[in-house]
């Protein structure tokens, strides 16, 4: 195997793990907010290490340039969906999670 | 190289299909748009690893483009919808 393609290997590898990790963060955190933390960065993260791998792995062609296209596209847009959704929730009002602890404390305060 | 894509492959399809279930069962409206969001992303990693192992990458990379930015157009617009906040007043 050449350089490159223990190159794009390694960088997909990673890839795939922080899919799995935004995946996870999505099905088992609590609350609305923090599935937004699991889906804004990981998410990103992930897309952007498995298509910077599919790059090094195509070489110089006209292809690379459109999958870098893609790469910086993802970069900047979604972030910002996230932060958009998440802005709309919390006009709509609806409230973060706290721990049942901090919710009674919170309550006797009132 | 061609055993490890597919490999991959079949595993960012697992995952998304797991996600789908936050799109079917989330809690509110807004985790499901999220989650939509999250499978649309995968769905156009997806598109570009599948041209990677047809031998057809010049031609999947543009419909994954066109993916990309349709998926980010989806999610802004639900967004806008679904925003039931209060109208600044000017």
């Amino acid at each position: 195997m050449s350089v490159q393609t223990i190159v794009a290997i390694i960088l997909m590898s990673a890839g795939g793990f922080f899919l799995t990790v935004s995946a996870l963060g999505l099905l088992r955190l609590p609350d609305f907010y923090a599935r937004t933390h699991a889906v804004g960065k990981s998410e990103t993260l992930g897309s952007i290490l498995i298509l910077s791998g599919l790059a090094v792995y195509n070489g110089w062609e006209l292809s690379t340039i459109k999958i870098l296209f893609i790469l910086i596209f993802v970069l900047i847009a979604n972030p910002t969906a996230t932060h958009a959704i998440a802005r709309a929730a919390l006009r709509t009002g609806l409230q973060p999670w706290v721990r049942k602890q901090q919710q009674s404390n919170e309550a006797r305060r009132k | 190289m061609s055993s490890f894509l597919l490999g991959i492959t079949i595993f960012i399809a697992v995952l998304t299909a797991t996600c789908l279930y936050r799109v079917a069962v989330g809690k509110t409206i807004f985790d499901r748009i999220i989650a939509a969001g999250l499978v649309g992303t995968n769905g156009f990693i997806l598109l570009t690893l599948i041209g990677f192992i047809f031998g057809r990458i010049d031609m999947f990379v543009d419909l994954a483009i066109a993916y990309a930015l349709l998926n980010f157009v989806v999610v802004i617009v639900l967004g806008k919808y679904f925003d039931r906040g209060k109208e600044k007043q000017p």
